[in-house]
């Protein structure tokens, strides 16, 4: 039978690592991950998780420890944030083209500088083409349930991909929330032992990471991003799995009161949960405004967002980091390429919020929504609006 | 248990050379340029290794000459990932088959772990990702391919390129002699985190090259193995004197063969009398520009430098003793 706990969100997912019997860990501190490989090398040192987790003296060697893990045949698992994962950047891309199916959750942290502990989502954006699949959960049961799939999905071998589960850093992962917990049998059932298809063995030798000509890059490259995008339906499936076992079911693009919806909103992470109170505030008032949550964000779902914004004449696309001298915000770069080809596309207002863990709150949602409406009416002056930025 | 076990080793009491391995786990038909020592070392190496390991191997020449795809000459199982990872791809590999083992899911015997790098990878950017490794006592063997600069980049110099050497980056000009740095001393560097075993060796020395590599993969716990590999392209040498000079280096006192267990240091290779450094300096075009001061101020260098070592293989002490762990309780 599932339970119901309160626990704090850090801990539940180190819970999920632990029934999903991940048997190598090799990861390196930074706040807000913290809690999450304290709680799992407590577990190991307890017994109560049979794994080696090793300690490494930084993240780019945790992220190469994992290559090494998970290229042996060993279910491998890290978490990092912020600068650790642009010190793994490099070893990144290779995990990908190597096909290892890693699993990693980045607690979301601002980049230095000016140093920043608080949340905003400017950490994963910088790695936003590392061609891992990469899901944004938006509470702790999401970050719970993400964390058991996201072993499935990876390991599929028609998959084969590391994963990405990001989950807000602080204002998610350290608060204590209601959940439900599987019971071990049906995670057991779920997530049965990893067999890989190709590992290091003296028996069988293989040569892993030759380098490439000019003349096969290129198709190896596409051959990366066909696997990704055509990861695509493995994800779905695992989710329906999921879904139909639990009861939860998670969409790409999850929809919140788009019913006839006018203006969207479209938010990633935890504070859709923050913009949902202000859909029904608006809703109330009479506003005809709906809410979209983008859940996964590599593979880009595009038919799943066109379909979702549907008849919606206003799309305002709510970034959560910047592309500092760029066109456009990272999301919102992403979001308007979508739609660009498309006739009776819906007009796009941008608004960057929330960086280096700068509240947001329903009302400024209100506000945003306001002010994208009366320059909606107008030429719009700006790309893009750095919101409730002073002086 | 002692944190990491005794060094085990098997003395061959026959010095022959048909007692060697013939089989072949770096396999010919790579692209190394003529006369690679670093390629006759890796040869060797993997030999002595024998069948039963897995290979990480940093980014570097012998890891460009062997693996364009499709090709690869490795016989090991073998992975490449970047340039300064070698020893953390390693140490995942170590804890794997720890974890893999305890469970059952491990057919055959433990394969052993061995990590591979060029002197760039090792003791510059790969120093931090080896020193974590090393501290953490995984059980594993690094060998570092020491041709004393960048040569996969086109001959830059590294922290192990020896004083007054010409490199692409420290050329020697109307302000500069050349590399004006001593060599980074990265045996030493291995012995301070207390593993059980630290080694020099040589191609140019295949037996002592041989029992080395056969005592570091045997030793539990990290074992360390610095293997001078000459570059007839990097030094500017006869790309038949490659042989001759890896003997040159240790017969002027330039890379002495030695190895230290738990902490104690022998010399392996006794030279009786040194030969002057200047017949190793001649035939290498990379130290050609130097004057009669230099070539006096390197063997002084050299001289001091050995006589410090003569000096730790006579102490009667090792560098660190070794302490006998508690045994783990069990439930
Ligand atoms: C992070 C990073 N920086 C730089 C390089 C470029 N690079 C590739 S191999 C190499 C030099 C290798 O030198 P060494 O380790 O001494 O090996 P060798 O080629 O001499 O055998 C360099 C600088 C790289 N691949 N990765
Ligand atoms: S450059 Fe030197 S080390 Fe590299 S392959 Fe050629 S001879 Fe060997
Ligand atoms: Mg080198």
């Amino acid at each position: 039978m599932a339970h119901r706990v309160g626990m704090e969100v850090s801990i539940a997912i180190s819970h999920a690592v632990q029934m999903c019997r991940a048997e190598a860990i090799a990861a390196y501190p930074i706040t807000p991950q913290t809690h999450i490989v304290e709680h799992l090398s407590s577990m190991v040192a307890n017994g109560e998780l049979d794994a080696e987790f090793v300690n490494v003296e930084s993240e780019h060697s945790a992220i190469s420890t994992c290559i090494g893990m998970s290229a042996t045949g060993a279910r491998t698992y890290t978490a990092t944030s912020s600068q650790g994962l642009a010190l793994m950047n490099e070893i990144l891309y290779i995990v990908s083209a190597l096909r290892l199916p890693i699993v990693m959750t980045v607690a979301n942290r601002a980049l230095s500088g000016p140093l920043s502990i608080w949340n905003d989502h400017s950490d994963i954006m910088g790695a936003r083409d590392i061609g891992w699949i990469q899901i944004f959960v938006e509470n702790g049961q999401e970050a719970f349930d993400h964390s058991v799939m996201a072993f499935k999905i990876a390991e599929n071998h028609q998959v084969l991909m590391p994963t990405i589960i990001n989950l807000d850093g602080f204002i998610l992962s350290h608060v204590v929330e209601a959940m439900e917990f599987p019971d071990q049998e049906l995670v057991d059932k779920f997530l049965p032992s990893y067999h890989p298809r190709f590992q290091l063995d003296p028996d069988n030798p293989v040569t892993m990471g030759a380098f490439a000509m000019p003349e096969v890059y290129t198709e190896v490259k596409m051959g990366h991003q066909m696997a990704l995008t055509g990861a695509y339906e493995h994800i779905l499936k695992v989710w329906k799995e999921w879904g139909d076992l639990t009861g939860r079911r998670y969409q790409p693009v999850e929809k919140y009161r788009t019913e006839g919806a006018k203006i969207l909103l479209l938010t990633m992470g935890c504070l859709s949960e923050v913009a949902e109170v202000a859909v029904d505030e608006m809703r109330e008032a009479g506003l005809e405004v709906g809410l979209l949550k983008l859940r996964m964000w590599r593979p880009f779902p595009f038919a799943d967002l066109r379909n979702a914004v549907g008849s919606a004449k206003l799309l305002i696309v709510c970034d959560r980091a910047l592309s500092l001298g760029g066109a456009a915000p990272p999301v919102l770069a992403e979001v308007r390429s979508a739609f660009y080809a498309m006739r009776g596309r819906p007009q796009t207002a941008s608004f960057v919020i929330g960086l280096g863990g700068r509240d947001v709150t329903p009302g400024d949602f209100k506000n945003i929504v306001a002010q994208a409406q009366e320059e909606a009416q107008h030429k719009p002056t700006q790309e893009y609006h750095i919101f409730g930025v002073r002086g | 248990m002692d944190k990491f076990g005794y060094a085990q080793s098997q003395k061959f009491d026959t010095y022959a050379s048909r007692l060697m391995p013939r089989e072949e786990y770096f396999t010919s038909g790579h692209r190394s340029c003529q006369g690679c020592g670093e390629a006759l070392a890796v040869r060797w190496v993997c030999k002595a290794i024998g069948k039963d390991a897995i290979i990480a191997h940093a980014t570097g020449c012998m890891e460009i000459v062997s693996s364009g795809w499709p090709q690869t000459a490795w016989m090991h199982p073998w992975l490449h990932v970047a340039f300064e990872n070698a020893s953390a791809v390693a140490s995942g590999i170590e804890s794997a088959l720890k974890v893999l083992q305890r469970k059952g899911k491990l057919k055959g015997p433990m394969p052993k772990v061995v990590a591979m790098g060029g002197d760039g990878g090792t003791t510059d950017i790969g120093l931090q990702s080896l020193s974590g490794a090393l501290e953490r006592g995984h059980n594993f063997t690094y060998f570092c391919w020491d041709n004393e600069a960048y040569m996969n980049t086109g001959i830059q110099r590294s922290s192990s390129t020896p004083y007054g050497a010409m490199t692409t980056t420290s050329p020697p000009g109307k302000m500069s002699i050349g590399q004006h740095t001593q060599k980074k001393n990265m045996t030493a560097i291995a012995v301070a985190h207390g593993i059980p075993y630290v080694a020099t060796a040589s191609p140019s020395y295949l037996f002592d090259l041989f029992f080395k590599v056969r005592k570091a993969i045997e030793t539990p716990g990290p074992a360390y193995v610095h293997v001078l590999s000459v570059c007839p392209t990097g030094w500017r040498s006869a790309t038949d004197l490659s042989v001759r000079l890896g003997r040159l280096a240790v017969e002027t006192g330039v890379f002495p063969l030695f190895e230290v267990v738990n902490g104690k240091y022998r010399l392996t290779v006794e030279v009786p009398k040194l030969r002057p450094v200047n017949d190793y300096l001649k035939p290498q075009g990379r130290f050609r520009h130097l004057r009669e001061k230099e070539r006096d101020f390197i063997q002084k260098h050299t001289m001091a430098q050995y006589q410090l070592l003569l000096d730790k293989c006579g102490a009667s002490y090792p560098e660190f003793p070794v302490i006998t762990e508690p045994e783990e309780e069990k439930e």
